[in-house]
């Protein structure tokens, strides 16, 4: 049993750390370029890491941490028009080849021994010279928190709250899934002007309380971020939500149809006069900005190191989006979660149950990640709409 | 943050490395750590001492590096020290490049500045004595990285054709062609090194091997999700997963560490100005004849006809009677053929062993290399690749520190994509 909760530990941690949170952004960048729009960015890791370094260098240089996070974003508008500008005119395959390109020689770049007062090379930058603006603005003090006649260290050590919590998530996950499957049901029949938000609404708000209840059930603590990692874990996950309230915004008006229309058919939208150019451009400079914000937040419990942030990542954050849904809202946080949740999973329980001769501790972190890559293989094959998406939604022409 | 240290020891295979051997822990306050190898990752310098001295002089400790040429001292002063590397325990054929002016001393040691808390990596870096060779001038430093880079090329030609041939037939850039490098490297390694396998016999054998996992993935994969109807988006997706798998399934089988596929060194030979070992020469020869072989194909035979037919009109070709399938297995397997050859002659004269990563690192080299000679292409991959080689072997000399030479290589086919989309050899097309 303890074992059993030691797995279950490692899983909710994951899958709540700030870390997921900070991928899950970018890969919401990612479902602008590629799922709505049909960009095929490969290089959303270099966006990750430009941001970092353009917010992690700005403080070290004394900046406030509101322009330097400004500073972060401009400069991946500037990559975002660097890339834009030769590709995006030809054919889908030369962005990919470009971005992933590109990427990779920012992250050169930084490891370079010459530009080490800057980005301290292969070493990284390290977290104690960039974190503290970000720290000194938690306002949750140290130490425990407390939510109404519950302290949040209790809530975590009690065993009896941390059972009432995880019974609070299987029905909150039971209560979205039935939800889900009555959309499915009435997906056939013609859409009821009015009532189709409601159901939408009510999925959102248990999603919200399965996440408190984990947050509660399973208090982690992160380590140079003080405070149990609460102010860093709520700022990244705010973020996300935050994100993906802009996204929806975004999509949902005349230019996320644009968007679509290009996906699906961009001689057509030339056709009717649309700047196809243009908005293809807007496309990747704001999903490029969400990428750079993502790899904001992902440095904001470790190091800036070029290459935590490499074609890996990027590689990852596909199986997240695909896993989850493109061009949906909520697909690529729910995508990022399963994710790494999933690996972590596969890793313990490898690591529990197979004996150690024939897989060793080391090697049950590789089996995951094989895992990983042929998940993504069939992922792709037999469900490529994902856990969310629309199957009609996924007829690319890149 | 169980993710981040992970992330790490996934991706950056150098610094999972350094953290491997680095056993000097900054704590802040408290100490700090200077620290670093003597070579570079894949040719680490073993025996070599290092000394390193504080500021007055004084020798603060020494360590002779072991295998894999690292090297780390804790100290508990900040301030600047001096680290010194005997010559004389250098390899004959290695010498320190000067560091940069400013931590350069007159007695031949480079200064470290030491900061509490941190890690500090000195401005140490050698090269082989033939990037120069005999001392030489630019020119024959220029000479012998022309060599280097024709060499580069060729083994990146026998890669990127395949590639090539793949993208012109199918339309798939596929991602996972590097990790048949890799496998042709990891093949040759278990035969050879291993099994102990003639070497010969053995580059034969992997060479076949990877033919067949060619033909594998065809029957298995590609074949049915092209009847399908699979998009190419989500086929090129399909290629990143199996990349990912099998580069772990390396790391899984192999290891993490380089392994080497002959454990003999080679003999140097000196070619006037050129120095280089004579398997070089034996690689180039035979990615030459393996090349020359797949244009006279493509060329002169009804199959090659057939390819060009495919690449041309696929629709077309199979009106006129051509069996597009076995067109496509024939390329897919032919391609993984030439990449697995590539692989082994790689892993033999160019990285000095075989890593998981290997195909990884040299993968954006191939998407050059055939972007740069035109899409779908297969002399334009030719003609690019060498070109990418060349590129990436002059950038050193030209001033290129460190892996920059590889994104060197990139950027030169970001400003071609500016003026000249469709590659050197394509066709252009209008595409919007």
């Amino acid at each position: 049993m303890n074992e059993f909760l030691g797995i279950l530990d490692a899983v909710v941690g994951e899958a709540i750390s700030p870390d997921t949170a900070a991928v899950a952004i970018a890969v919401i960048g990612l479902n602008i370029h590629f799922g709505f729009t049909g960009l095929l960015n490969i290089g959303q890791a270099g966006y990750m890491l430009l941001g970092a370094y353009g917010m992690a260098i700005s403080i070290t240089y004394d900046i406030p941490l509101a322009v330097a996070v400004l500073i972060g974003l401009v400069v991946s508008v500037l990559f975002s028009l660097i890339l834009g500008l030769p590709t995006l005119k030809l054919r889908g395959d030369y962005l990919a080849i470009v971005t992933i390109s590109a990427a990779e020689i920012i992250r050169y770049t930084g490891r370079l021994a010459a530009f080490e007062d800057f980005t301290g090379g292969s070493q990284g930058i390290f977290g104690k010279d960039y974190q503290g603006p970000f720290m000194d603005l938690s306002f949750f003090g140290s130490g425990s928190f407390d939510l109404l006649p519950l302290n949040y260290q209790d809530a975590g050590g009690g065993a009896a709250l941390r059972v009432v919590g995880l019974l609070v998530a299987v029905a909150a996950i039971v209560g979205i899934v039935v939800i889900a499957k009555r959309m499915k049901a009435a997906d056939g029949e013609a859409p009821k002007v009015g009532t189709t938000a409601t159901p939408k609404l009510v999925m959102a708000a248990l999603g919200v309380v399965l996440f408190l209840a984990l947050f509660f059930s399973f208090p982690q603590s992160e380590p140079r971020t003080s405070v149990d990692g609460w102010w860093v874990r709520v700022v990244a996950w705010s973020l996300v939500g935050l994100s993906c309230l802009l996204v929806f915004l975004l999509v949902r008006s005349p230019w996320g149809r644009l968007l679509r229309g290009i996906r699906e058919d961009e001689e057509a939208m030339r056709s009717l006069g649309k700047n196809v150019f243009a908005i293809k451009m807007q496309a990747l400079i704001i999903g490029g900005m969400f990428g750079a914000l993502g790899g904001m937040v992902y440095v904001l419990t470790g190091s800036v190191q070029a290459d935590s942030m490499g074609r890996q990542l990027t590689f990852f954050a596909y199986t997240a989006l695909l896993l989850g849904g493109a061009a949906t809202i909520f697909g690529p946080v729910l995508g990022s979660i399963i994710f790494f949740s999933a690996r972590i999973l596969v890793r313990e329980l490898s690591g529990a149950y197979v004996p150690n001769s024939i897989m060793s501790t080391q090697q049950t972190e590789q089996f995951s990640y094989i895992v990983v890559g042929v998940a993504l293989v069939l992922l792709v094959i037999f469900r490529p709409q994902g856990i969310l998406g629309n199957k009609r939604e996924l007829r690319f022409h890149v | 943050m169980l993710l981040a240290p992970l992330l790490v020891l996934g991706l950056g295979a150098s610094s999972a490395h350094a953290g491997v051997a680095t056993l000097c822990l900054a704590s802040p306050g408290q100490s700090a750590c200077v620290s670093g190898t003597v070579g570079n990752r894949t040719n680490p310098v073993e025996g070599a001492e290092v000394v390193l001295r504080d500021e007055a002089g004084t020798e603060v400790d020494s360590i002779t590096t072991s295998a894999d040429g690292k090297y780390s001292f804790q100290v508990t002063e900040p301030g600047d020290y001096f680290l010194f590397v005997d010559p004389e325990s250098l390899p004959d054929d290695v010498e320190i490049i000067p560091p940069a002016p400013r931590f350069q001393e007159d007695d031949g040691s480079i200064r470290v500045p030491v900061k509490l808390g941190r890690t500090s990596t000195p401005d140490l870096e050698v090269r082989s004595v033939d990037y120069d060779a005999a001392g030489a001038g630019f020119g024959e430093q220029i000479v012998q990285s022309i060599a280097q880079g024709l060499r580069l090329g060729l083994l990146l030609a026998l890669a990127s054709v395949g590639l090539s041939l793949i993208y012109g037939t199918t339309g798939l850039s596929s991602f996972s062609h590097a990790e048949q490098v890799t496998l042709g490297g990891m093949v040759a390694y278990g035969l050879v090194n291993v099994a102990g396998m003639n070497l010969w016999v053995g580059v034969l054998l992997t060479t076949i091997i990877c033919g067949a996992t060619g033909y594998v993935q065809d029957r298995l994969m590609w074949q049915p999700l092209r009847r399908r109807g699979l998009g190419l988006t989500q086929m090129m997706i399909v290629t990143i997963g199996l990349a990912l798998a099998a580069q772990y399934a390396f790391q899984f089988f192999v290891g993490a560490s380089q392994q080497k596929v002959v454990v003999r060194t080679f003999d140097v030979v000196e070619i006037g100005p050129v120095r280089m070992t004579d398997m070089s020469f034996v690689a180039m020869g035979v990615s030459l004849v393996a090349i020359a072989i797949v244009g006279f194909v493509l060329l002169r035979t009804r199959i090659g006809q057939a390819t060009r037919a495919v690449s041309d009109n696929p629709a077309l070709a199979a009106a006129s009677g051509i069996d597009v399938d076995r067109i496509i297995r024939l390329v897919w397997i032919a391609a993984t053929a030439l990449a697995g050859l590539g692989g082994v002659f790689y892993a033999l004269v160019v990285s000095n062993g075989i890593r998981w990563d290997t195909g990884m690192q040299i993968l954006l080299l191939l998407f050059a290399a055939v972007t740069l000679g035109g899409l779908g292409t297969a002399f334009g991959a030719f003609v690019g690749a060498i070109i990418i080689g060349l590129v990436v072997e002059l950038a050193g000399p030209l001033g290129a520190p460190g892996d920059l030479k590889y994104a060197v290589a990139l950027v030169i086919l970001i400003l071609l994509l500016m003026v000249r989309p469709q590659g050197l050899l394509g066709r252009a097309v209008r595409v919007g």
